[in-house]
């Protein structure tokens, strides 16, 4: 499966090139990802979070990398969904903005872990990437991905629609935080 | 706290609900001391926005004192105790949009865009208390609200006013002063504003200010009606009066240079099967809007004239006149307001007595009683104009 996605964040490319290649920034904004740890120069270690197939972990790669234009990675050993990625920064026609593009590849195994990932997924499955890159817009024109009452889990809005109503969440609420 | 929330469809009711807390660090929780009940509302209790759920908390025309700022709001900008008048669009003020200052279109604000956007083709801001649609932030028809991106849309009121001289420029005056201004407006020019409700009236008051040599009132409540003719415009009612030939006497034939729109998509018509077949698809849900009030200004306005749309729709509507807006070249324009563009430049009109916006209100009541508000709002009993509620 590949999934493509587009936005344009008012930041400079070498800003936004930063900011992703810095891989432990992902999860910020990527929904399906719960953690990636940095192990060498080129090297990471993600792990996805629930949705996506429990305990679902793998080794990356960066294949290529042009600083402020260009990242490439690939998953490396037996990763049960092996994956790859490109992303690519481009000068925006107003100067001050960069155009991000980005391509994600995976290929999806049979069994348990491939029917979780295919249900992740649903049947618009670059909506999930969409939302991914508005978060990182978010993260880097604002400071923060933004929560609202209706969705104050950030990362996960769109799993949790319907959402709870528009109204303050109580203090157990918080407490509990986005795994309830 | 208290809060007036949704509770279906032609339900709102006051219930308890949490105090709102910071969730982002440049939130801010504001103490309510007036807000107000608006048009859009009745769009939202009647039912026409989709996305709306039992439980969430209304309002998006308030203001209040500043109890508590996010570690990202900066000191000169906000403070605990500053008294501030919230616009109802929240907005980043980092994306391109804000740069644009096209703030109701602001690109970060609004947690649900994806399911805007399907809506859309494209996601709009954030919006307090307006369904899920525009984010699902609760309202500030509540005792407390929480205010994200406080460093950029609160407007701090520094001055004596009172609360009723300032609420509306959260919203309504500001959105009547765009319709005004969209039109482009020059001394020569004869402006017509559709919809004498809270919104009409700021939209021919700006009218008047921004220098037109004449402002009609259109609709057919004859206390809206007079309520216009008192602060100096010319009223047509359209039960009474065939609105058309009514434009035409009073503009030599020409019609209104400049139309304005502040119905929205709950029209009602004068011809009653006009009426019927648009309240009939709407119901259906196979049109979204019951665009009379729009048909009509763009079939009465003078050829190169423009039409400002500040009503607000929510989907698709049937039989557009697309050829008397092609081949008279009109001009449209619309857009939810970018209210943080006219507050300042509004609260000095009010500072220097230019524009009155206490002249609308005719009911003020307790939190508690958000219901007979909304009643009284929607089935314009009582001669109800405008309804501010105090928490
Ligand atoms: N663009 C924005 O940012 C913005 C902001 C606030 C409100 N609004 C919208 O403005 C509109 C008006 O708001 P309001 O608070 O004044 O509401 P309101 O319901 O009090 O006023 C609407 C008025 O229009 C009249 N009307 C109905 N059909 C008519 C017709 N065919 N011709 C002429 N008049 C007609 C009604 O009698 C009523 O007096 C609503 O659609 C509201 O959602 C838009
Ligand atoms: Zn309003
Ligand atoms: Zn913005």
């Amino acid at each position: 499966m590949e999934l493509t996605a587009t936005t344009t964040i008012r930041k400079p490319a070498s800003e936004v090139y930063a900011y992703w290649r810095d891989l432990e920034n992902l999860p910020t904004f990527m929904a399906h990802v719960e953690q990636v740890r940095t192990t060498g120069s080129r090297t990471s270690h993600w792990s996805a979070a629930a949705p996506f197939g429990k305990n679902v972990t793998w080794d990356a790669e960066i294949l290529d990398e042009d600083p402020g234009e260009k990242i490439a990675w690939r998953s490396t050993g037996n990763a049960d969904v092996p994956n790859a990625g490109t992303v690519r920064f481009l000068p925006a026609p107003d100067g001050v903005s960069t155009e991000v593009h980005v391509v994600l590849i995976y290929d999806i195994p049979g069994g348990v872990i491939g029917k979780a990932v295919a249900k992740y997924f649903g049947e618009e499955p670059h909506q999930q990437l969409d939302d991914d890159l508005r978060r990182l817009k978010q993260v880097l024109e604002t400071g923060e991905v933004v929560r609202s009452d209706g969705a104050p889990w950030g990362k996960r809005a769109r799993k949790e629609f319907p959402q709870r109503p528009a109204q303050p969440l109580s203090d157990a609420e918080l407490a509990k935080g986005a795994d309830q | 706290m208290r809060a007036n929330t949704w509770a279906g469809r032609n339900k709102v009711e006051v219930r308890d609900v949490p105090d709102p807390k910071i969730l982002n660090k440049r939130d801010a929780i504001v103490r309510i001391t007036s807000t107000a009940i608006c048009g859009s509302d009745l769009h939202l209790v009647d039912g026409y926005v989709p996305t709306m759920q039992d439980g969430d908390v209304m309002g998006h025309e308030f203001m209040g004192e500043v109890i508590e700022v996010g570690s990202g709001v900066s000191a000169d900008r906000l403070r605990v105790g500053d008294r501030v008048v919230v616009p109802f669009p929240i907005a980043c003020g980092a994306c391109a949009a804000c740069a644009a200052e096209l703030y109701s279109c602001c690109e970060n604000t609004n947690p649900n865009a994806g399911i805007a956007e399907k809506m859309f083709g494209h996601p709009v801001a954030g919006i307090f208390g307006y369904s899920h649609l525009t984010g699902g932030f609760a309202g500030g028809q509540a005792q407390y609200a929480r205010v994200p991106f406080a460093d950029v849309g609160p407007l701090k009121i520094e001055s004596e006013l009172t609360d009723e001289q300032v609420l509306f420029l959260s919203d309504i005056l500001p959105t009547g002063y765009m319709g005004a201004e969209m039109c482009d407006i020059q001394p020569s020019d004869v402006v017509a504003v559709w919809g004498a409700g809270p919104v009409g009236q700021f939209a021919m008051d700006s009218a008047r200010v921004l220098g037109a040599a004449k402002v009609i009132a259109i609709d057919k409540e004859p206390y809206r009606l007079r309520m216009a003719e008192q602060a100096g415009h010319i009223p047509v009612d359209f039960d009474e009066v065939d609105v058309r030939s009514r434009l035409l006497e009073l503009t030599g034939g020409r019609g209104p240079d400049k139309c304005i729109d502040a119905v929205g998509m709950e029209a009602t018509h004068g011809s009653a099967h006009i009426a019927a077949y648009d309240r009939v698809k709407q119901a259906v849900r196979s049109e979204t809007e019951r665009p009379h009030a729009l048909r009509q200004a763009i079939m009465s306005c003078r050829s190169g004239g423009v039409v400002s749309v500040i009503g607000v729709y929510g989907g698709f509507l049937d039989k557009f006149p697309a050829g008397a807006w092609m081949n008279r070249s009109l001009t449209l324009r619309t857009g939810q307001c970018h209210v943080q563009r006219y507050m300042k430049p509004l609260l000095q009109r009010i500072e220097r007595g230019e524009l009155d916006p206490t002249r609308i209100i005719t009911h003020t009541l307790p939190l508690d009683e958000a219901e007979r508000g909304f009643e009284m709002f929607k089935n314009k009993q009582d001669n109800c104009e405008k309804v501010v509620l105090k928490p």
